[in-house]
């Protein structure tokens, strides 16, 4: 059976506990500006909005990669980042058109949801069930845009530049 | 049916591979004018700086690959194409007959204009052979001249910098990436270059390369009298599509090869894709060259679609680009210099070198450019490419630019779900 992320804007509270678990996981930290799903914050309706990538079957990202650098898990369908063959050109990140592949400076390569390998650290860190990971066929958009459309931070954020180490000289 | 496709770069493998998808049966031949395994020319830039070697560059890593998917791949040029016979003439004798053919050449490099364009120091980098050139040049300290600082240009400037070369760059505009950011952001790229050591010069016009000054093999003249040393010269002035050998095959041309909503030439059972063609742009309705690799996969993926004679249809390419200069991470999408009779929105913050400017036509974005913005950049794309009505949004974003990608939540919903775009 195909799984996939169900997130249910309406179920979400804004705790950020999926944000905390994905960058924990995966990078390590408890740093949710590491995670690969985001909660976005509408507080004009005062709701809020889980998203990350849907692993969509255009799979943009990963026919923009000029190295070969993202592939399909055949067990999940996820597109993954084989992060030693990445070698951080960002076109994946401006070729998704969700905004869902993320460069990450520190490490010079991107990071996208990967669903932990199919076992999903923010559905399962989620106290609201707004984050399932659910059969495939389960999973509706229209109920996101549904909701989505009544509402409207974690606004984009900015990097500073990172400077990277050149020899400089007197001239 | 036999399928021909001749150059093997991003274009043309994911044709091929389209193509194999498509129809087991196929007779597949793709036809490389180098002598590597097909590679892509954007990771050149990461093998300049020993971040991968030379098989970290190709299209496809397993090896014998091509073979598994039953794709041949020649190592031969094509000389001509006879559109009567549906045959092409190979450099190394011969000629080989297809049912469909893609043409997915690409470009190259323009030649320096000036004198001593042609001495031994100035390079392209263009191929991997160009690249082993520079490695072997452009060591430690070397004196490096980089003549042009449009796009290719730039991502070349930060591996010749990471080089620790002594990097001095040309510029004929009168600004970085001319053709890809603003005025300003443009500025900000070159104060950023220029706080990391990196000479820039625009509006600088090159006269000649003559023979160089003391240790040095070579010196830049410049047309204001200046001269600059260099053991290396690098040029990227620009590009032209390899279509030379198309001539007499009656394909119509433009600044690429002109093609259709099914990427097919205006000759029956030819296509072409990639930076060689020029399709429909997106955003203008009109055709243009988009060379830009997700613009090569889609071409490629519908092309070998209409190949097949599954009818697809292709909503146009929205240029893009991104760019890394050393740390300043940069990018621009769809008509970001804007539109007439539009509006945009701009974040200006030099000191922290931030920038992003929206462009809009009524509650539509269609372009946007951005300094130093890394997460969900990519939601650009979503809010031009959707052409969805902000609505509410658009005075939103007015008080808060960051919020794109709550932007594109509240306005819509994700287009792959949505459409099929492509």
């Amino acid at each position: 059976m195909a799984m996939a992320l169900k997130l249910e804007p309406e179920k979400c509270t804004g705790c950020l506990q999926c944000e905390m678990a994905c960058s924990y996981e995966n990078e390590g930290v408890f740093n949710p500006a590491k995670s690969r799903i985001k909660v976005f914050s509408f507080h004009e309706e005062g709701k809020f909005a889980p998203y990350t990538c849907t692993q969509c079957e255009e799979a943009w990202c990963m026919h923009a990669c000029p190295v070969e650098a993202i592939v399909v898990d055949m067990a999940t369908g996820s597109k993954n980042v084989l992060e030693d063959v990445c070698v951080g050109c960002k076109v994946c990140t401006i070729a998704c058109p969700f905004g869902t592949v993320n460069y990450e400076p520190d490490s010079g390569k991107v990071i996208k949801c990967d669903l932990c390998g199919g076992d999903p650290w923010c559905a399962k860190a989620c106290p609201t069930g707004a984050i399932t990971y659910v059969d495939e066929a389960d999973t509706t958009y229209e109920r996101m845009r549904a909701w989505a459309q009544q509402a409207p931070s974690a606004p984009a954020r900015f990097n500073p530049p990172k400077p990277k180490e050149v020899q400089v000289f007197e001239r | 049916m036999r399928h021909v496709i001749v150059g093997a770069g991003p274009a043309g493998v994911v044709a091929a591979e389209q193509l194999r998808g498509h129809d087991p049966e196929a007779e597949i031949t793709l036809i490389s004018g180098e002598p590597e395994p097909p590679y892509s020319r954007m990771a050149i830039p990461y093998y300049l700086i020993e971040n991968i070697d030379e098989a970290g560059t190709y299209l496809r890593k397993q090896s014998g690959y091509f073979d598994e998917q039953r794709i041949r791949v020649l190592h031969d040029q094509v000389t001509g194409v006879d559109s009567g016979s549906h045959s092409v003439a190979l450099a190394q004798g011969g000629s080989l007959g297809f049912d469909r053919l893609l043409v997915a050449t690409g470009s190259r490099p323009l030649d320096l204009p000036v004198p001593g364009g042609d001495r031994p120091e100035v390079h392209h980098c263009w191929t991997l052979e160009d690249a082993r050139a520079i490695v072997r040049g452009a060591q430690p300290g070397a004196k490096v001249v980089l003549i042009g600082a449009g796009f290719i240009g730039c991502i070349i400037l930060e591996s010749l910098a990471l080089r620790r070369t002594e990097l001095t760059v040309v510029e004929a505009g009168n600004r970085m990436v001319p053709r890809m950011m603003d005025e300003t952001a443009g500025g900000l790229i070159r104060d950023w270059c220029e706080s990391r050591g990196v000479r820039v010069h625009v509006d600088a016009k090159v006269a000649s390369i003559d023979d160089g000054r003391g240790n040095h093999a070579a010196a830049v003249r410049l047309e204001n009298g200046q001269v600059l040393d260099a053991d290396v010269v690098i040029a990227a002035v620009g590009v032209t599509p390899n279509a030379e050998f198309l001539q007499g095959a009656g394909l119509d041309m433009d600044a690429g090869i002109l093609v259709d909503r099914q990427l097919k030439s205006s000759v029956d059972g030819i296509y072409a894709a990639g930076d060689v063609a020029q399709g429909v742009d997106f955003s203008t309705g009109g055709q243009s060259v988009h060379a830009i690799q997700p613009t090569a996969a889609d071409h490629a993926r519908v092309a070998a679609s209409n190949m097949v004679g599954r009818h697809q249809a292709y909503h146009g390419s929205v240029n893009m680009n991104v760019l890394d200069t050393l740390g300043l991470i940069s990018s621009s999408f769809g008509l970001w210099m804007g539109k007439d009779g539009g509006d945009s929105i701009t974040v200006h913050d030099p000191d922290r070198y931030r920038y992003l400017n929206l462009q809009f036509e009524d509650d539509r974005m269609v372009g946007a450019s951005a300094l130093g913005l890394t997460e969900h950049v990519g939601v650009l794309r979503g809010l031009i490419q959707t052409r969805v009505r902000l609505g509410v949004w658009k005075e939103r974003l007015r008080k808060d630019p960051s919020r794109l990608m709550e932007a594109y939540l509240g306005a819509t919903r994700p287009i792959g779900y949505n459409a099929h775009v492509l």
